[in-house]
């Protein structure tokens, strides 16, 4: 049988999701040796647009679409990649949500930029000139860029197939994924490739694996404020730890350092909108209705990987 | 044709529920804009639902559970206060008139409450307009 083809494509990301797959290492290896890369850019291959737009329809077996959608180009290459790949996910939580970066739907492009090319305290712009979508230098030479448009989750552009969470997914989802991927053995179309467990589930301070019970929360505290009990669940704690409305795959990598888990897993399985489910779980756990008065800027907390996935975030008021 | 809004009440069996019954029998009126879901408690009302009136074009959502100390599962209420009142800042962060929104207590003998709130509230929606989510969902 013939080595399986994959593309993979960076659009409105930071590079991390391609460092998962790199991360894979000595796998990698066996990756390379079971799967030939048709396309993989900006990062890691050497290849063209114009040679992935040549490819024939269909001719990909499995495409892996990293960052989200926030320019034409990326837009672009989404559809062709589509047309080319049979099984398209959306990898990591930027492409399968909107991720951190889809917070930018907080802002008009027109705030953006000019908080970016005017306003900053570092910039020296005089003329105020602002990226122009196409521009003719010397009376000739058209010069065009993409064009800068609301931030969108992969399945707002193009239908995808499987979801896969994390920023970036963890390497050993990642070879889970992969391998699934390889002997077929995926979930149904339109499905994330998941454990389906929460980060709560494999969780070292969970209360509830430890035979005790659960306890409210009687404050709320930023992560800056005293030292957690490394034994207790943070969210007992007053640490607002999104760990029960996330998925686990990374195997609960925040908590077991203290941190609270801030979504970056994606919803747990049969939550739609993450934001509002993290504000039911969240709101259930605390001692007193004044505690969330003391909540900070909620929506950065809740919202923080998928912003454009809310229904309420699309009708924002800027 | 004139807009007439749509307001969606999610009542608790228990309480506001069987107030807007009694309304009823008492012969208290109340606007034909009300549109009543019987849910088992307040505590069932998971922030998601009000979400999801809106996108499906209500004007208006009005939560009705029983007093504290009143709950038939003693605690359904308090968690139901904590959530309404994070979702609430959390959609007027994201651009929704809290208004549109409101949580009262209301047993089953209270009638003649149910009423008043209702033509409250449907009075404060009118003021308020159309969902701004329409058209766009
Ligand atoms: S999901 Fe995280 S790691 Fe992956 S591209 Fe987005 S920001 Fe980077
Ligand atoms: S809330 Fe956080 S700390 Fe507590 S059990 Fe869940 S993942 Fe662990
Ligand atoms: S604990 Fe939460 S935030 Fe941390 S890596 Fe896992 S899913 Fe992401
Ligand atoms: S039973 Fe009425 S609010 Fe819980």
């Amino acid at each position: 049988m013939s080595k399986p083809k994959l593309a993979f494509y960076l659009a409105g990301g930071c590079g991390g999701c391609d460092m998962s797959i790199v991360d894979l290492s000595e796998a990698l290896v066996d990756v390379a040796t079971v799967l030939d890369i048709a396309f993989w850019a900006p990062t890691v291959a050497d290849a063209k647009y114009k040679d992935l737009e040549a490819m024939p329809s269909g001719s990909i077996d499995v495409g892996l679409f990293s960052g989200n959608v926030r320019n034409s180009e990326h837009e672009h290459i989404a559809k062709v990649l589509r047309d080319k790949c049979k099984v398209l996910i959306a990898f990591g939580i930027c492409a399968a949500c909107g991720g951190i970066k889809g917070l930018v739907n907080l802002h008009t492009t027109e705030q953006l930029l000019e908080t970016a090319y005017i306003d900053t305290f570092s910039t020296d712009n005089p003329d105020k000139v602002l990226p122009q979508v196409s521009y003719v230098e010397n009376g000739k030479y058209e010069l065009t860029l993409p064009a800068l448009m609301d931030s969108k989750k992969l399945d707002e552009v193009v239908p995808v197939d499987f979801y896969v969470g994390g920023c970036p997914p963890h390497h050993t989802h990642v070879a889970k994924a992969v391998n699934a991927i390889l002997t077929g053995q995926l979930p149904p179309a339109g499905s994330w490739i998941t454990m389906g467990k929460a980060v709560c589930e494999v969780c070292d301070k969970n209360p509830v694996l430890q035979g005790k019970p659960k306890t409210f929360a009687k404050t709320v505290k930023r992560i800056y404020e005293g030292n957690p009990d490394p034994n207790t669940c943070l969210l007992e704690q007053g640490y607002l730890c999104l760990g029960p409305v996330t998925q686990g795959d990374c195997g609960s990598k925040c908590p077991s350092v203290d941190i609270p888990c801030r979504g970056c897993g994606g919803p747990i399985p049969g939550v739609k909108d993450f934001g509002l489910r993290a504000v039911s779980a969240i709101a259930s756990m605390l001692d007193n209705e004044d505690l969330v008065d003391q909540i900070p800027d909620p929506v950065h907390l809740f919202y923080r990987y998928t912003l454009p996935s809310s229904f309420l975030g699309k009708r924002l008021k800027r | 044709m004139a807009w007439e809004p749509r307001i969606i009440v999610i009542a608790c069996q228990w309480c506001t529920y069987q107030g807007a019954d009694l309304a009823g029998s008492l012969r208290y009126s109340y606007p034909p804009t009300i549109h009543i879901v019987r849910v088992p408690c307040s505590g069932r009302v998971e922030p998601e639902f009000i979400a999801e009136a809106f996108r499906r074009g209500a004007d208006g959502i009005f939560i009705g559970g029983c007093h504290f100390g009143d709950c038939h599962y003693k605690e359904g209420n308090y968690k139901a206060i904590r959530r309404f009142k994070l979702f609430k800042r959390l959609a007027t962060d994201l651009g929704v008139d809290p208004e549109r929104i409101q949580l009262e207590w209301i047993s089953g003998s209270e009638g003649k409450r149910f009423s008043e709130a209702m033509t409250e509230f449907d009075a404060k929606i009118r003021e308020l307009g159309p969902n701004p989510f329409k058209g766009g969902a």
